[in-house]
């Protein structure tokens, strides 16, 4: 078992982290869309899609928080291996991963300042559902209209309202991603609209 | 009938055939060496290695080699070069009392522990050109002597002693990076000193010199100026405990500033530093007298609006490769954003009934 | 150039570029400090858009380079190589083929779709700073969302000029938030900015800022109900492919001040021409 955190990271360091970077960028760009992001093989709980993002973004300058069940040996030190990213609490964090119900409440973590809206954490909510059901998207990078299957509204509304400051989401399941950044507004898809959103 | 440019690819090639030609310059002269340069000209590779941030000698005479002596150049291609480089951590702070001193003034005591060495410095040459460098640089072995042993204690010790300068307390908090991290106002005293130990020596120098005259005087005293080598450590985790890597040369200078109080500070001697790597005095003396300048917020001076107190002022436009590079690329093709001005002038000028004057007169 | 890694940055300046470009994307308009890297090309020559190219590009992409709308001009062949030699990736002029498009001072004429992505070499990302120096206070006025400034010059222009008197760089307003600058682009490619299918990225490496246009970003060309914004360019058809609705370059043809207009975008006007398209002055 000594060997399993150095293995599961990207073999090709630059060539499939610019992949998976694109598919990242993709999904922030064209919220609601599902993106597919290869190449990792994580340690459970985490999915290869959320190790992915890790290994895309993370390193020794980004610190990291373990929500709930991802805070355990075999994601500390597989993370550690391949990112030397620093592991902190809520309130110090670049991104924070975990499964939607251990993050919360959305309140713990940094949005920014007016000066310095970036300032703020990117949450990689795993095993989530991801499909284009469940609540209507609009904002810039949808055309009229998308749909994302979201854990509940009233918490991303709310941090839609703080734009430009807020919290970005990168959802991810196996090995796809959407991902939904804090100037998307969100209500509830009325099963009429559903039949047309198309992943725009 | 019109046929537009190509061949931009052909031209740039040209170009560089040409420039490689004339670096080399007269084939019958014989070829200057990397190592000459080290060895000759290395208040030249100094300046290189400082305003590059990298200290490696002999990487900047190649430096220096390739950009034809224009320094500014060559201080690009060492900075180009740098960025590339992995990082494998941070040194220790280098000790700069235990440094093995080839120079050491100070203009504050007449003589002090440690003793004044004037080392190897132009300050008492007599500016006349020596005829007999040109056929043959020869010269006899200069006298040496033992270095006296023991570290040589800095000069602004010894007035702290007394409590007459402020205090400098040490202070452990990692330093921010601006290699690594944005520049962002206000900066704190530890980003300043970086930005200036990088900064152009001409424009520092110029913010000094204006600080002497007037704009933001601070008074300096060069309480200690010091060149020499100092080891560089750096801890190895894997070991437990910090072990030599190498040594670098260093100009440090001290000024002691007069200063009669403010609001918030008793009147006492303050502070101006300079660090810089190699035998680099003139800037190590600028940085100095620029880095008091910067201070007057935290002393509680008044702002008395010179350049040299303006932080963001002296800090976005102190390097020397951003400065140089965007004044140079307005050689670039503006065809597109000319003819929009073009179009407007004309318009303008259509309106304001200009075009019609000038057509009369011809 | 096999010393360096694909193209050219180590991987981590391209994740630091990365999560910059994705705040930008994540607050349209707003400009992300980055720390930028020294490049082996300088300041002021698209040291910003090539790191944006270089954190975005993969070995499978497409990429087109233009300046002045040109393939063909020399800054514009000298960063092509740069990528063909550190990133391996093709290269076209044809932007209906391109995958990554960097360019400086135009957007070009045909369409962008899903799937590309345009990135622009910035000089100076600040929009403000023309009217304010000071980097402290233009962050200040961007956070109060204090934009009166800008609308104060331009109505000084409107009051002395009858017009507007900004002709490139004109500032936008980001989905009614951040007043943005669209770097160099002449005001006639403005209108182009907003609604994009295409991902717009925005890199200015001597100033260390990243910003973003998400595709179907709305985006306003700042101006007053009394003086709307007007798309302007020379009112003549390029003399080599006819096209009426191109931007066009000034060219001075003889010592007696003949003059002729081109399209700044080489590949439209090829195309065109290569579609049968002659304008007056083709051979
Ligand atoms: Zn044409």
């Amino acid at each position: 078992m000594q060997a399993a955190p150095l293995s599961g990271g990207f073999a090709n360091t630059a060539t499939q982290s610019a992949h998976a970077f694109r598919s990242v960028m993709e999904a922030m760009a064209r919220p609601g869309t599902i993106q597919d992001i290869e190449g990792a093989s994580p340690p459970a709980p985490l999915s290869p899609a959320a190790g992915a993002v890790l290994l895309t973004l993370c390193d020794t300058e980004t610190p990291v928080y373990l929500a709930g069940e991802m805070d355990c040996d075999a994601v500390r030190s597989w993370l550690s291996f391949h990112t030397g990213a620093p592991f902190v609490g809520p309130a110090q964090c670049m991104f924070a991963v975990g499964i939607w119900d251990a993050l919360g409440p959305l309140s713990i973590y940094p949005i920014g300042t007016s000066e310095y809206p970036d300032r703020s954490t990117t949450l990689i909510v795993d095993s989530a559902g991801l499909s284009a059901s469940g609540a209507k998207l609009k904002g810039p990078g949808i055309k009229d209209y998308a749909a994302l299957f979201l854990p509940e509204l009233e918490a991303f509304q709310a941090n839609n309202l703080l734009f430009p400051l807020g919290l970005d989401f990168i959802f991810t399941k196996g090995s796809e991603l959407a991902a939904l950044p804090r100037s998307t507004q969100i209500s509830r898809l009325d099963s009429k609209a559903g039949a047309q959103v198309g992943a725009s | 009938m019109y046929v537009a440019v190509k061949g931009g690819e052909r031209a740039i090639e040209n170009a560089h055939a040409w420039l490689a030609e004339e670096r080399r310059g007269d084939k019958g002269v014989a070829e200057l060496g990397v190592a000459q340069i080290r060895e000759q000209l290395a208040l030249s590779v100094n300046r290189v290695m400082a305003e590059g941030s990298l200290y490696d000698p002999d990487l900047a005479a190649l430096a220096i080699k390739q950009a034809r002596g224009d320094l500014i150049e060559a201080i690009f291609l060492i900075r180009a070069y740098r960025t590339t480089l992995p990082r494998f951590g941070a040194s220790e702070p280098v000790d700069t009392g235990a440094m093995a001193c080839d120079r050491r003034i100070s203009a504050t005591f007449k003589d002090l522990p440690g003793g004044q060495v004037l080392g190897p410095t132009f300050d008492y040459t007599h500016r006349l050109l020596d005829f007999k460098l040109a056929a043959d640089g020869e010269v006899a072995e200069a006298p040496s002597r033992e270095a006296a042993a023991g570290d040589v204690p800095h000069v602004t010790d010894f007035l702290n002693r007394e409590g007459l300068i402020e205090q400098a307390p040490h202070d452990d908090t990692p330093p921010p990076d601006l290699t690594r991290e944005p520049l962002e106002m206000p900066a704190d005293r530890a980003l300043r000193l970086q930005a200036l130990t990088r900064a152009d020596e001409g424009f520092t120098l110029g913010l000094a010199y204006s600080t002497q005259r007037g704009y933001g005087r601070n008074h300096a005293f060069v309480g200690e100026l010091r060149i020499g080598s100092v080891p560089v450590e750096m801890d190895i985790p894997e070991l437990g405990f910090a072990v030599e890597v190498g040594e670098v040369t260093l100009t440090e200078c001290e000024t002691v500033n007069q200063f009669t109080g403010s609001k918030t500070e008793p009147p006492q001697f303050t502070r101006g530093y300079g660090l810089v790597f190699g035998q680099t005095e003139r800037k190590a003396i600028s940085m100095a007298l620029v880095d008091r300048a910067l201070r007057w917020e935290e002393l509680g001076e008044d702002n008395v609006g010179a350049p040299a107190q303006d932080a963001e002022f002296v800090l976005y436009h102190a390097d020397n490769i951003q400065a140089t590079g965007f004044l140079e690329h307005i050689k670039l093709p503006h065809y597109v954003d000319f003819q929009s001005e073009l179009e407007l002038v004309r318009k303008l000028r259509r309106e304001a009934g200009v075009d019609q004057v000038a057509e009369a007169a011809e | 150039m096999s010393n360096y890694n694909f193209a050219y940055l180590d991987e981590q300046t391209k994740r630091m570029i990365r999560r910059a470009i994705l705040k930008g994307l994540a607050i349209p308009g707003y400009q992300v400090p980055f720390a930028s890297r020294e490049m082996p090309m300088p300041y002021g020559w698209g040291t910003g858009g090539v790191q944006v190219s270089a954190a975005v590009l993969t070995p499978e992409d497409t990429f087109k380079v233009i300046d002045q709308g040109a393939d063909d001009t020399t800054n514009a062949v000298s960063i092509r190589t740069f990528f063909e030699r550190t990133a391996g990736v093709e290269t076209t002029t044809a932007t209906c083929d391109a995958t990554v498009i960097q360019t400086r001072h135009r957007i070009p004429e045909e369409a962008l779709q899903e799937g590309q992505i345009l990135v622009y070499q910035v000089p100076i990302p600040e929009p403000l700073r023309f009217l304010e120096p000071r980097e402290s206070e233009t962050r200040k006025m961007h956070s109060l969302e204090e934009y009166g400034l800008m609308h104060v010059k331009l109505y000084e222009d409107i009051s002395r000029h009858g017009h507007i008197a900004t002709s490139y760089a004109y500032p936008v307003k980001v989905e009614g938030r951040y007043v943005m600058d669209p770097s160099p682009i002449p005001k006639f490619d403005n209108p182009k900015l907003g609604d994009m299918a295409a991902i717009q990225l925005f890199g200015a490496g001597r100033e260390q800022r990243i910003y973003a246009l998400p595709p179907y970003t709305q985006v306003v060309s700042l101006d007053f109900e009394d003086h709307p914004f007007e798309a302007s360019k020379a009112d003549h058809p390029c003399g080599m492919c006819g096209a009426t609705d191109s931007y066009l370059d000034e060219l001075i043809v003889d010592d007696a001040g003949g003059r002729m207009f081109v399209c700044s975008d080489t590949d439209y006007c090829e195309a065109r021409q290569a579609a049968g398209h002659k304008g007056k002055d083709a051979a």
